[in-house]
């Protein structure tokens, strides 16, 4: 075995003298994008429309996967319109389908640019890049005698991921679900038809009708919500409410909360507090003044070029917050777990922001 | 060619500061254009241009397995050459300039890019991108200006030696991917004295430059003409001849950017404080086109755009011919020359001037002005900083943009912009 790994890493080797500076992959990535062992993609197989305003892709990853966990998540590389974009979404499908196959449900967000071109536009065949399954928003290692899932919008999506992973070791099963209309409801069949067959307790909240869900409200739908184990997933002002609730009850440890994390855009003239994560060191920046000249003031040592934003030396990787093109007021947004290299002498804070250095 | 400052007819004599900031105004409202409308298109065109390059690479080193007979040879060298001539000048060169970093793509990006070439990316980035283009044609500051083996502006200062000029530049033409090596390395000055030769980041980079020529001759002279078996020695020339076209294509084209009759230089003090409106300025005289059909921009990788080039360094390439007739007009209606011509009369051009001034300047020696100090209490340059919007410059613009299109654009743009970015605040999961 050793003898003939060794041969193997020496032929590689050999192959990638002969392809340099290119790596061979670089050539074999045209016609087998799947198997590039040093970045992982994944091939969209079909896509489902779930409700008018979203849709389940299935998606079947290159080498190099590795199966999700129930209720985890993946980071999509979409490119759109010659832009990448990363985003996450959680995983959908059972586990265990062939060749690592799963599936992601997108919903479409008003404006956003990569949920609309995968629910709308994207074709079966297309190649995306991914990231390896994340997210601790599973069940765990025990399966829980009594499980609650409250949930609202897309909120539903991690859970049905863990409904479908679970619901043959699952007893007890309620879920509590906000939308703003029952045509709204993502899995609103699969859900309807789980709480039919009884596998299931489904309370559907339909908020344009009936106001959204206090936690108050809980009491009364389900008296034992304080027993049971909780997952609750959806926009941020729920969770709040829930974990305070729950909080009050001394059962914080029984409730698990997956939050969406938005980035924060502050006002484009307002700048904002930039870090730079490596060296530990946080600087406020003004909105009109270049990152590069902030950190420099700050004494941090700064890779600087041309500092006119032509030279490009002064590249450094966003890893979250959002900053300003001095030139023309372009926004860059970066998300937690996203890295985009930015020129940081004709860029300015807009917002908080972490850099990497 | 004497500094544009030292001329007696001063080229701008006519252009007030206000006219040079317009200008400015006028050419990053073309550039906004360009970026707003940035996207899938040309995606597509650098991923069009990468694969065919490859497929061409590919497909030439295949059939120069069978160098041995001579059509193999022809057709395979030629092949090559191209795809040498593709992958240094329309991808490699773009790509380092950061030309397609906005797509994201790691594979394609200035931080990521290794080329075909003896000087490895990273130094080439810094003495061209960082020097060359911040600095150009200022005489003392840009190396480019002669590679520092060359005289070919009235200011430098002329001694014996140069009178072999035309054979230095000659030399460098066959090897040139070595020259810009050690171009990059700045071998002339860091040889010079013992502590820089032994400086460790010169050490360094010493070691990444032979670390790179090891490799690329080892593909090159070994193991391809290795892979070909009996054609070894046919592939061998096969691959000398092809990297021999390429150093003589690229510095035919690089010589046409910046030494032609017509193109200004500039004094060392002369850009103290420089505006964004004077550097741009300085790029449009600094440079000159060369005029051809479609193929022949691609194999110049666009450098025959050179003065579009100049004034938006980081704009696709593709996006180059698109606005060359625009960049025109404005140099038309601000009465400045823009300078181009075919390959061979630009070659010509430059080769004559290499060859003139290997000789002293003729005429009575003229008393050469004491080399001004730079003023250390001037104030930094800003050159990232655009003019402020001017609402009553509406007038004065007539054709090309005007000045209220181009303000109302980059508002309307960053309005877009912060829109775009609010919209895409989306969840974290969606």
């Amino acid at each position: 075995m050793a003898v003939t790994h060794a041969l193997r890493n020496g032929a590689w080797r050999v192959v990638e003298l002969i392809t340099t500076p290119v790596v061979p992959t670089d050539y074999l990535d045209a016609v087998a994008p799947l198997r590039n062992r040093t970045v992982l993609r994944a091939k969209i197989e079909s896509v489902r429309p779930e409700t008018a305003r979203s849709a389940s892709l299935l998606l079947r990853p290159g080498v190099g996967w590795r199966p999700h966990t129930p209720g985890q998540y993946v980071r999509l590389g979409v490119d759109v319109n010659g832009v990448r974009l990363w985003r996450s979404y959680s995983v959908t499908s059972v586990p265990g389908l062939r060749d690592g196959r799963f599936s992601v449900t997108v919903n479409e967000v008003p404006g956003g640019a990569v949920s609309t071109h995968l629910v709308r536009y994207t074709k079966p065949g297309t190649i995306v890049h991914l990231d390896l399954p994340a997210g601790d928003f599973t069940l765990g290692a025990q399966t829980p005698d009594k499980a609650l899932f409250v949930t609202a919008g897309s909120g539903v999506t991690p859970v049905m991921g863990l409904l479908r992973g679970h619901l043959s070791s699952l007893r007890d099963v309620v879920v509590v679900h906000s939308a703003r209309t029952g045509g709204d409801v993502v899995f609103g069949n699969d859900l309807r038809k789980l709480a039919a067959e009884g596998r299931i307790r489904l309370i559907e909240r339909h908020t344009a009708e009936q106001g959204r869900l206090k936690p108050a409200d809980l009491d009364d739908l389900v008296p034992d919500h304080l027993e049971r184990d909780a997952w609750a997933c959806g926009p941020n002002e729920l969770l709040d409410d829930l974990e305070a609730h729950w909080a009050q009850a001394g059962a914080t440890a029984r409730l698990r909360t997956e939050r969406f994390r938005p980035v924060v855009v502050g006002d484009a003239s307002a700048g904002g507090e930039v870090t730079f994560s490596r060296t530990g060191k946080s600087v406020p920046a003004s909105g009109a003044e270049p990152i590069l000249d902030a950190g420099e003031a700050a004494g941090v040592l700064m890779p600087s070029g041309c500092r006119m934003g032509i030279c490009f030396k002064c590249v450094l990787p966003l890893r979250e917050g959002a900053v300003r093109d001095l030139r023309d007021g372009t926004v860059t947004v970066a998300e937690p777990g996203d890295d985009i290299p930015i020129q940081t002498c004709i860029n300015a804070a807009a917002g908080p922001c972490r850099i990497e250095l | 060619m004497t500094t544009m400052q030292r001329k007696e007819n001063n080229p701008i004599a006519h252009l007030t500061p206000e006219d040079i900031e317009q200008i400015g105004r006028e050419l990053d409202a073309i550039r906004d254009e360009v970026i707003e409308s940035r996207g899938e298109r040309d995606a597509a065109y650098i991923r069009k241009v990468i694969r065919t390059q490859r497929g061409l690479e590919l497909g030439s080193r295949a059939v120069l397995l069978f160098s041995l007979f001579p059509p193999a040879w022809i057709l395979g060298t030629a092949g090559l050459s191209i795809a040498k001539i593709l992958e240094n000048m329309e991808i490699g060169h773009n790509i380092m300039h950061g030309q397609w970093d906005w797509m994201r793509d790691p594979k394609i990006h200035s931080t990521k890019w290794e080329w075909d070439n003896a000087s490895p990316s990273e130094q080439w980035k810094h003495s061209h991108n960082e020097l060359h283009h911040t600095y150009t044609n200022v005489v003392g500051k840009d190396n480019d200006l002669g590679y520092g083996i060359m005289r070919v502006d009235e200011n430098q200062p002329w001694s014996p030696a140069l009178l072999g000029q035309p054979l230095y530049n000659f030399i460098n033409a066959c090897f040139f991917e070595y020259g810009i090596a050690a171009y990059d390395l700045e071998l002339g000055r860091n040889l010079k004295t013992k502590k820089r030769r032994r400086d460790p980041k010169f050490r360094a980079a010493l070691r990444a430059t032979r670390n790179k020529i090891g490799k690329q001759m080892l593909k090159d002279y070994v193991l391809h003409p290795a892979l070909s078996g009996p054609s070894f020695l046919h592939t061998i020339a096969a691959n000398a001849t092809a990297n021999l076209v390429r150093n003589l294509w690229t510095h035919s084209v690089i010589m046409c950017g910046h030494f032609p009759q017509g193109v200004e230089t500039f004094e060392r003090t002369s850009i103290e404080g420089e505006t964004r409106g004077e550097w741009y300025l300085r790029q449009m005289l600094g440079s000159a086109n060369i005029s051809g059909s479609k193929a022949m921009h691609i194999m110049t990788g666009n450098l025959s755009h050179q003065i579009e080039h100049h004034l938006f360094p980081d704009l696709p390439s593709n996006r180059y011919a698109e606005i060359a007739p625009k960049i025109r007009a404005l140099f038309e209606k601000y009465d400045l020359k823009y300078v181009t011509g075919p390959l061979p009369k630009q070659v010509g051009s430059a080769w004559a001037k290499v060859f003139r001034l290997a000789l002293p300047d003729r005429g009575p020696a003229t008393e050469r002005p004491a080399r001004k100090k730079i003023d250390p209490a001037a104030p930094k340059a800003q050159r990232w900083k655009r003019a402020e919007p001017v609402a009553a410059a509406v007038a004065t613009a007539a054709s090309t943009v005007t000045a209220a299109a181009s303000t109302v654009t980059a508002a309307a743009s960053n309005a877009a912009a912060v829109a775009a970015a609010s919209a895409a605040v989306t969840p974290a999961k969606s």
